[in-house]
């Protein structure tokens, strides 16, 4: 079987999935019980993975997309042994596109609808050699903007159609001003923060929330070795934020908090003097 | 060994919990199994991989040479609520076990004074706990582990399969290869609570004299005053405890709160400071004998509540001795050990007196043995402490004993391979590419006397 026919079943399947709520009610989530259905895009990501660990402690089904097998099969263990009601898994590279629909719709058929759609897949990338080639910019602005807009894109639709729904972005800090240090990684996270912002103006009223998530600096493997790391976030405390974050009613959330602070003096530095700094 | 102050960086990037010896080295921390060659390919001096950093000397540094810490590969990967058998990769710490288990009502098999500790470094350590006389080590209660060598290869290592390696990795000090994932027999509980029985006591005899008393319960642990002398002299508390029968709530532990905040000073312990902290201890307790239950926690990891206690000692670090003396010589061992240390003038407060009990370690390595064991922290006082080590470390061996790597920074070569005659068969299992400071140190050429 090729994947141009699989696409095609599963766009045909696609009105057959469950419509939970009349069209034109906005309901609110928080005060519906029982387990979240939770697709989660990049799950071997540190960050996705500290806050898989709290959906399972609740019980919450858990649909988890990585490109390692090996990883993702480790953390879908992980997943079941803390208590969540319902794991499954693929092995997909996201940078692909193409696949995005046919994974997608397998997604909600196997968790039998869609509560929160967790969008966690990015690269830091090597900042130097993105400054020197193209092919390296190009990698990073692949994983971290492109495919997360194909996924967004479908994934929008979807919830608006059923007025249901939290779509959870992981941006970043970075994104808010680009610095020499990584402007590359920092211009993909501005792309996919303004797309989020768009894509929250046009289907919060459609009763789906959308979640522009901005950590700064979080002790991960992908943060690994650089400079003063000891210094930053513990990934446990910064995934308790986001589990909270997504259960509310927020557009954009800083984790920790402080860096909306932060990033708010950062923003308002005066460009003669910002092009002259080290950051 | 002497006090290696001129090498000593300013900031070392992984610490042993006594701070002494401090290297640098490299880091290169594992989130995945299958990570681990290529974490230790190109290491020009070797590599270890490590965990917590709770050894107090140097099985756990490597000296300009690549350390792998494993916390960071934490997963569940099975458990069985009908058994108790729970399945996890290495680098989870017995705290994040604790967390998962005692919800569910399962507790360790063994745990040992502290819960910040990997499932992998209590294995490459075989640790023990206070129901060592019942239980056995903690290896005891491991029926299978997975061990990757630097090349990759991966060995499944039990009793039935790979028994070797599984004895050589028991107690092998993290050198014979990568833990990356074990299991682990749990035991039920249902309280938290434990109950506890805390006993005064006067000299070894009536220590011995305890213990026979209580053997059959499973938790048993004493607290020795090592400064007093004449009619004080080793004047202790003996602490027993088992886990409660009657059901209680099983909730998780909240984090703890207390961080000691900074480096103390060298002369904060002292003679004196710490003749009233002991005469306190002794006298905390009000009546001879006192019965109560006590939550797990305070029971098993009272030092634990503070983070970073060993600031307490200063930026120097402290010094740790801890000895097995079989029974035959093990009262006047350690008779003859505590007056050495009480003439020595050298303060510690933290002197625990318990029993090993007759189930033997699985380890080809492995520390305990049935008879005495004795441990106690010391301040680095450069021209005090380490002679006073070379001279207990001598004593130990005369009665017979041993001291214990994981919490050693001054055995010799030859104390070493006369406390382990097993060492030349553990090397076969080594591997090539990893080694420690401490193996360097007890093995290396040119020190063996």
């Amino acid at each position: 079987m090729n994947s141009a026919q699989r696409t095609q079943t599963a766009t045909t399947a696609e009105p057959q999935l469950p419509l939970r709520y009349a069209p034109t009610i906005a309901v609110d989530d928080a005060a519906e019980a029982g387990p979240q259905r939770i697709l989660v895009l990049g799950a071997t990501s540190g960050i996705a993975e500290a806050t898989c660990r709290l959906w399972a402690e609740r019980g919450d089904h858990l649909f988890l997309v990585a490109r390692n097998a090996d990883k993702l099969n480790v953390v879908a263990a992980d997943m079941r042994v803390r208590g969540a009601g319902y794991v499954d898994t693929a092995v997909v590279d996201l940078d692909d596109t193409t696949k995005h629909a046919e994974l997608l719709a397998h997604a909600v058929n196997s968790l039998a609808g869609l509560d929160v759609a967790f969008v966690a897949l990015g690269v830091l990338g090597d900042a130097r050699e993105s400054e020197l080639n193209f092919a390296e910019a190009n990698r990073i602005l692949q994983t971290n903007f492109v495919s997360a807009v194909s996924l967004l894109t479908w994934l929008g639709n979807f919830c608006a159609q059923r007025h249901h729904g939290t779509l959870a972005v992981l941006s970043s800090v970075a994104g808010d001003r680009g610095r020499k240090s990584n402007y590359v990684y920092g211009s993909s996270k501005a792309g996919l923060s303004t797309f989020v912002d768009g894509l929250r103006n046009r289907i919060d009223r459609e009763g789906v929330r959308v979640l522009t998530i901005k950590p700064g600096p979080v002790k991960t493997a992908m943060t690994e070795g650089m400079r003063s790391s000891d210094k930053f976030a513990d990934v446990e405390t910064v995934a308790t934020s986001l589990v909270k974050a997504i259960g509310k009613r927020a557009g954009v959330v800083y984790v920790p908090g402080k860096w909306w602070i932060i990033m708010r003096v950062v923003t308002l530095i005066p460009e003669f003097i910002f092009k002259k700094l080290d950051l | 060994m002497p006090f290696e102050q001129q090498t000593t960086p300013i900031k070392p990037p992984f610490e042993s919990w006594g701070r002494y010896p401090a290297y640098d080295a490299t880091l290169k921390p594992l989130h995945w199994q299958g990570d681990f060659p290529a974490a230790i390919a190109g290491a020009i001096s070797g590599a270890l991989p490590v965990g917590m950093g709770r050894s107090y000397g140097d099985v756990c540094l490597l000296k300009e040479g690549t350390l792998v810490p494993t916390i960071g590969m934490n997963r569940l990967l099975d458990f069985n609520a009908e058994t108790g058998l729970l399945t996890a990769e290495a680098g989870i710490t017995l705290a994040q076990i604790l967390d998962f288990a005692v919800p569910r009502g399962y507790f360790l098999p063994v745990t040992p004074g502290t819960k910040y500790v990997t499932l992998g470094g209590a294995i490459a350590n075989d640790v023990h706990g206070k129901n060592h006389d019942v239980t056995g080590s903690f290896g005891n209660h491991v029926p299978c582990f997975e061990l990757m060598r630097s090349d990759g290869t991966r060995m499944l290592c039990s009793q039935r399969e790979n028994p070797d390696w599984f004895a050589a990795t028991i107690g092998g000090m993290g050198l014979t290869g990568l833990i990356t994932w074990a299991q682990l027999r749990l035991q039920p509980i249902v309280s938290r609570m434990i109950d506890y029985q805390g006993i005064q006591f006067h000299g070894i005899d009536e220590f011995l004299d305890l213990k026979k008393q209580y053997e059959n319960v499973a938790y048993t642990v004493s607290w020795v005053d090592c400064v007093s002398t004449g009619k004080n002299f080793a004047r202790g508390i003996f602490m027993l405890g088992d886990h409660s029968k009657v059901p209680s709530e099983l909730k998780t532990t909240p984090k703890p709160k207390l961080v000691f905040p900074f480096n103390a000073p060298g002369f904060a312990l002292n003679r004196a400071s710490v003749s009233l902290f002991n005469t306190l201890f002794f006298h905390k307790q009000m009546k001879s004998h006192v019965k109560m239950l006590q939550d797990y926690e305070p029971f098993f990891y009272p030092l634990d509540k503070v983070l970073h206690w060993n600031r307490m000692y200063g930026k120097r670090g402290l010094l740790q001795f801890q000895y097995a003396i079989p029974w035959e010589h093990a009262k006047e061992g350690t008779e003859a050990i505590l007056k050495e240390i009480a003439k020595s003038g050298l303060a510690s407060f933290l002197a625990v007196l318990k029993t090993f009990g007759d189930i033997p370690s699985l380890g080809m390595m492995s520390f305990p043995q049935a008879g005495i064991m004795f441990a106690l922290d010391f301040p680095i006082k450069p021209n005090v402490s380490f002679p006073l080590m070379q001279r207990l470390g001598d004593m130990t061996l005369e009665f017979g004993g041993r001291l214990y790597p994981a919490k050693d920074a001054c055995m010799t070569a030859s104390q070493f391979q006369a406390f382990y005659p097993k060492w030349q068969q553990f090397s076969k299992y080594k591997d090539p590419a990893l080694t420690s400071s401490f193996w360097e140190r007890v093995t290396g050429e040119g020190t063996a006397q």
